[in-house]
């Protein structure tokens, strides 16, 4: 993901040949920047597998709290229960992995904090005190209070654990649009950007759609995962009548979040690209030259970037243009309108993450129609197809989240703040390559044990399914 | 402006230690006195709901300094970068052996988060104490060598140690004599705080033992307070000027004395609370001392090419304060009600109310 060697070959140059460590010049500043952005690509990529989760969960789990208030079927209460377990597995690894984010923005990124910190301190400290309070003050609650508070009461704990996390997410991606597309600010003399209206922040017109497009995301990853546990129980024969609900359940909002967050959010935030972003737009879309008279949409292909052209090309003609200017002849500009200086630094790999995200998003819309049609038809829990495909599907949406992150900050490169500040003139400039590489495999490898646990833990509580309640 | 949220970040550090600090105490009692299963169940059971809200506060402090004094945040962090990354690797260990011991029922795998939770609670007690050591002593600001800045003025980086352990050498390093010895007061009153809440929120019948305990580390306690304020006077200059000049600020000191010599009382009290507000007393009061005492500066420089940091060196612009004002006071006044609620449903012993059954 990098314009370095990826990851995976720092390893095989750890355990073979040490060309890649032999090669280092001690101090060099392209080093340092090169294990800095492994580190926080490495911890932000391993966080958000879990936020992506709890975050849509949440809605879930309170849609089901709320179903029990309505109809007083224990089976909701119970759906309800079972899922929050799932749930502060996952919350309490989003936790201590999140910790290490907030203090890497000081701790590798130093320049970047004291040049911007006036500016995005500002949401950051504001998620601190308004979100991180509100869900830890009420988690506990949610998962231990349910007999000490009533069910009404306990519903409430739930919504508030929830809209905790929204507002969470609500304003990282607030700091996130800033670094996109930085609004309200001036730049001093000794190069500090400091805020000179609070409100900019949150009219952002890059937060609106970036937010709703990934609050959708996150709703189909949860959704998969319920349909993928239900799909898991139905198939084994299990707790038949909560696969059943999950199942149905995780149809319902998965058919309405993958549309959404394709149609009108994703529209939405591509639009944003192509407006204040262009030479990323071309990077993600693979136009190496400037389509006159109407330009085609790349289904496959593979980026030769020597050589400025696709390879392999799959295409069909003048989509893309419509898509993008709702007219089937409206010019695309190419990477050949622009600087060089300014393409995104690693343009194949910005380009598949934004394949696979869009590839993996349509796949969804369409097994979810089909799943929507066959519970419309009574036929979705003896349709064996369907619910090995949404077995199957279970990682898939974790790796749409991952590729569409991936799509948004590799298309942000060569800039921290955009077209403002570099990458490159943001990192800690007393942190030197050695101490990071060591604390990125010390990362790796706890960060690795910490997977192998999560993955035991939570296969045991499936395993295990919900229990029935008798009162 | 900075003054306040100088104020705010301070207020918002003190409480974390006070509150974060009782469960790091609750897990070096757990790894040094409790030996039966009871016993370590009611330790687990006394903090389990509130670990979590408590690093919360950590976080919080963070995002404040972040926001209200960049610069301090970039310096600090970067030049702290191994310790500070460890601290966050012993954070994970300490929430995971919280939260995993109880989720498989066999001997060893809880033997061995226990032991995580243990040392790992141990260890941030005695590198957090080291922090403020380092906080104290100072550190070389823009690298000078030779009497040239290698770094921007307000850069620096921290190896763990010298060859020499000194804190008066050229070339500093995070461990040396006097930063341990502060390690070693840290973890010796977090393990008095952490023995305070466990009296405090359990009926467990490890309480007598506790109360010994508490009263033989008080001496500790009392001795190493002596000691660091002797070798204070050899690593800065004048240590008490601040307090001469503002007369009011002794009250800090007062308090942290109150705090210090009412531990002694902890076999007598009727309240089991009191121990608790005590080590309380100390810990806040020798925090705003230690602050007070290098005010305005936040991290003293040890060289004389490149100034100090102080408050208003390291502070965001006067806008982005001002307006951070408004919705600050507003998330205090939630707070305040969260907190509110949360004591009301938790409040007195922990017993009745299982923790840690998922």
């Amino acid at each position: 993901m990098l314009n370095k060697p990826v990851f995976l070959d720092i390893f095989f140059s750890l355990l073979f040949k040490f060309e890649l460590l032999n090669n280092l010049m001690p101090f060099s500043m392209e080093d340092m920047l090169f294990y800095d952005r492994m580190q926080f690509a490495f911890t932000i990529t391993f966080h958000y597998l879990f936020p992506q989760l709890t975050m849509g969960l949440s809605l879930i789990i309170v849609y089901f709290k709320w179903k029990f208030l309505r109809t007083q079927l224990q089976s909701y209460n119970d759906a309800a229960k079972f899922w929050m377990r799932i749930f502060a597995l996952n919350f309490a690894m989003g936790v201590v992995t999140g910790i290490p984010m907030e203090f890497q923005f000081g701790t590798n990124w130093a320049k970047f904090s004291e040049l911007t910190g006036g500016i995005i301190g500002q949401t950051l400290a504001m998620e601190g005190m308004f979100s991180f309070f509100l869900e830890s003050s009420f988690l506990g609650l949610f998962l231990f209070g349910e007999k000490l508070l009533g069910h009404k009461l306990h519903f409430l704990t739930g919504f508030l654990v929830f809209l905790g996390s929204w507002a969470s997410g609500f304003l990282i991606i607030a700091t996130h649009s800033w670094m996109q597309h930085p609004v309200g600010y001036e730049i001093l003399s000794n190069g500090k950007f400091v805020l000179n209206n609070f409100g900019a922040l949150f009219s952002n017109p890059w937060l609106l759609p970036s937010y709703l497009h990934n609050q959708l995301a996150s709703m189909v990853t949860a959704s998969f995962v319920i349909a993928a546990v239900g799909a898991f129980y139905i198939l084994n024969k299990k707790h038949h009548s909560f696969g059943k609900l999950f199942v149905k359940t995780g149809v319902l909002f998965g058919l309405i979040s993958s549309v959404l967050v394709a149609f009108p959010t994703g529209d939405w935030a591509a639009k944003n690209v192509v407006e204040y972003q262009p030479v990323t737009f071309a990077a993600m879309e693979g136009l190496f030259e400037t389509q006159h008279g109407g330009a085609e949409i790349v289904l496959i292909g593979q980026p030769n970037v020597m050589e400025k052209k696709l390879d392999n090309k799959l295409a069909v003609p003048n989509i893309l243009s419509f898509l993008t200017y709702k007219k089937w002849d409206a010019t695309v500009k190419g990477l050949n309108e622009f600087n060089p200086e300014v393409y995104p630094t690693n343009i194949p790999g910005l380009y598949y993450a934004y394949h696979i995200m869009v590839g993996l998003g349509t796949l969804f819309i369409g097994i979810m129609a089909m799943a929507g049609v066959q519970l419309w038809r009574k036929k979705l829990y003896s349709s064996k197809w369907i619910l090995w495909s949404l077995l199957f599907l279970l990682p898939f949406p974790y790796i749409a989240n991952t590729t569409g992150w991936y799509t948004a900050e590799l298309g942000r490169q060569p800039w921290l703040v955009y077209n403002l500040l570099r990458t490159s003139d943001g990192i800690s400039p007393t942190v030197s390559s050695g101490n990071t590489l060591f604390t990125l495999l010390g990362f790796i490898g706890l960060y690795l044990l910490l997977g192998m646990l999560f993955l035991i833990l939570v296969g045991k509580i499936i395993n295990k399914g919900p229990l029935t309640s008798n009162t | 402006m900075e003054l306040f949220w100088y104020i705010v970040l301070m207020s918002m550090l003190a409480i974390y230690v006070v509150l974060d600090g009782y469960d790091f105490g609750a897990g070096i009692i757990h790894l040094f006195f409790a030996k039966k299963e009871k016993d370590k169940k009611a330790i687990t059971n006394a903090i389990g709901p509130f670990w979590d809200a408590n690093e919360v506060w950590l976080i919080a402090s963070g995002g404040i300094l972040f926001f209200a004094f960049p610069t301090l945040y970039a310096s600090s962090f970067s030049g702290f970068y191994l310790p500070l990354i460890m601290i966050l690797w012993l954070l994970i260990f300490r929430a995971i052996g919280l939260e995993l011991r109880g989720q498989i029922h066999n001997k060893l795998w809880e033997a061995v988060w226990d032991k995580a939770f243990g040392i790992a609670s141990f260890l941030l007690a005695l590198f957090f104490g080291i922090a403020l050591g380092n906080v104290v002593r100072g550190v070389n600001l823009g690298m000078v060598e030779n009497g040239v800045s290698a770094h921007e003025a307000h850069y620096f980086f921290l190896p763990l140690w010298n060859p020499t352990f000194s804190p008066t050498a050229e070339h500093l390093g995070i461990i040396d004599w006097f930063t341990i010895l502060l390690g070693l007061l840290g973890a010796v009153t977090l393990t008095i705080h952490g023995a305070n809440w466990i009296i405090f929120k359990t009926n467990s019948e490890l309480n007598n033992k506790l109360k010994t305990v508490i009263f033989r580390l008080n001496i500790v306690l009392v001795s190493l307070v002596i000691t660091s304020l002797v070798l204070w006077h050899i690593i800065a200059p004048k240590p008490f000027h601040n307090f001469m000049e503002r007369p009011w600020l002794w009250v800090f000191p007062l308090l942290t004395l109150v705090g210090l010599f009412g531990l002694f009382g902890v076999r007598t009290y009727k309240k089991d609370g009191m121990g608790f507000v005590c080590s309380a007393l100390f810990i806040l009061g020798g925090f705003a001392t230690t602050a007070a005492s290098i005010f305005p500066k936040v991290l003293p420089s040890t060289n004389t090419v490149n100034p100090s940091l102080t408050i208003y060196n390291v502070a965001a612009d006067e806008y982005g304060l001002s307006v951070g004002v408004y919705w600050f006071i507003v998330a205090l006044i939630l707070l305040i009600a969260y907190i509110f609620i949360q004591y009301r449903v938790f409040k007195g012993k922990m017993d009745d109310i299982g923790y840690g059954e998922h």
